[in-house]
């Protein structure tokens, strides 16, 4: 088994990164690997709570990250630094998450076998 | 005149480039990324607090519902829907798009 970690950088709809990322992360888990995500930069804001896409014609994709545990996708880290330089906390987000500074993120990076950037 | 800046505040140049040259008096609307500068959180950082003081600034509402940030819109920014963005367009003699 092999160490996969996806990191998430970008806005969700403004660009179809977001969105991207999350097929790949379920594609992964399905072949029992490693999978843990990480939120970065506007990353974050994929996980912010209360999307409602209806106006935009958009999927709203938001719950699916409350269904990946399902998947036995368990770790999710959100970089503190993020989260501050956009006046956000945990409490903004719809899932429970590991919030980690740069420092430790930069540990957890450099131990993966494969990242992926999104 | 109108301007119009799509583009997130914290991955684009493109909102302080706008906010530089757009003069006072003119018209700012936000749409897609850029609907988080308008936010109670970011509106400070981002000089949009500053910008609605000298020119009025819209945000575009269903992008705000869409990002989970409709209820947190900062002071002085008007939300709009798409009519809102027709009737902009139309009632001014020009427009930038900040792509």
């Amino acid at each position: 088994m092999k160490k996969f970690m996806f990191v998430n950088r970008k806005a969700p709809y403004g660009t179809i990164h977001a969105l991207e990322s999350l097929e790949v992360v379920l594609i992964a888990a399905t072949f029992d690997q490693d999978v843990s995500l990480v939120f970065l930069d506007d990353g974050v804001y994929e996980l912010l709570k209360g999307q409602n896409t209806k106006a935009i014609g958009m999927k709203n994709f938001s719950p699916t990250y409350r269904a990946l545990d399902g998947y036995d996708v368990e770790k999710l880290y959100v970089e503190r630094e993020s989260l501050d330089a956009r006046g956000l906390s945990e409490a903004d987000l719809l899932v429970p998450v590991e919030v980690l500074g740069s420092s430790e993120m930069a540990a957890l990076m450099a131990e993966q076998d494969v990242v992926l950037s999104f | 005149m109108l301007h119009i800046v799509n583009k997130s505040p914290m991955q684009s140049t493109a909102l302080q480039s706008c906010l530089r040259l757009a003069k006072s008096g003119h018209a700012l609307l936000l749409t897609e990324d850029a609907v988080y500068a308008a936010t109670q959180a970011a509106a400070d950082k981002t000089g949009i607090a500053t910008a609605a003081t000298r020119m009025k600034v819209y945000a575009l509402l269903p992008d705000l519902e869409a990002r989970g940030v409709a209820s947190k819109l900062a002071a002085g920014i008007t939300g709009v829907d798409y009519a809102g963005f027709v009737d902009l367009v139309a009632e001014h003699p020009n427009n930038q798009s900040w792509l």
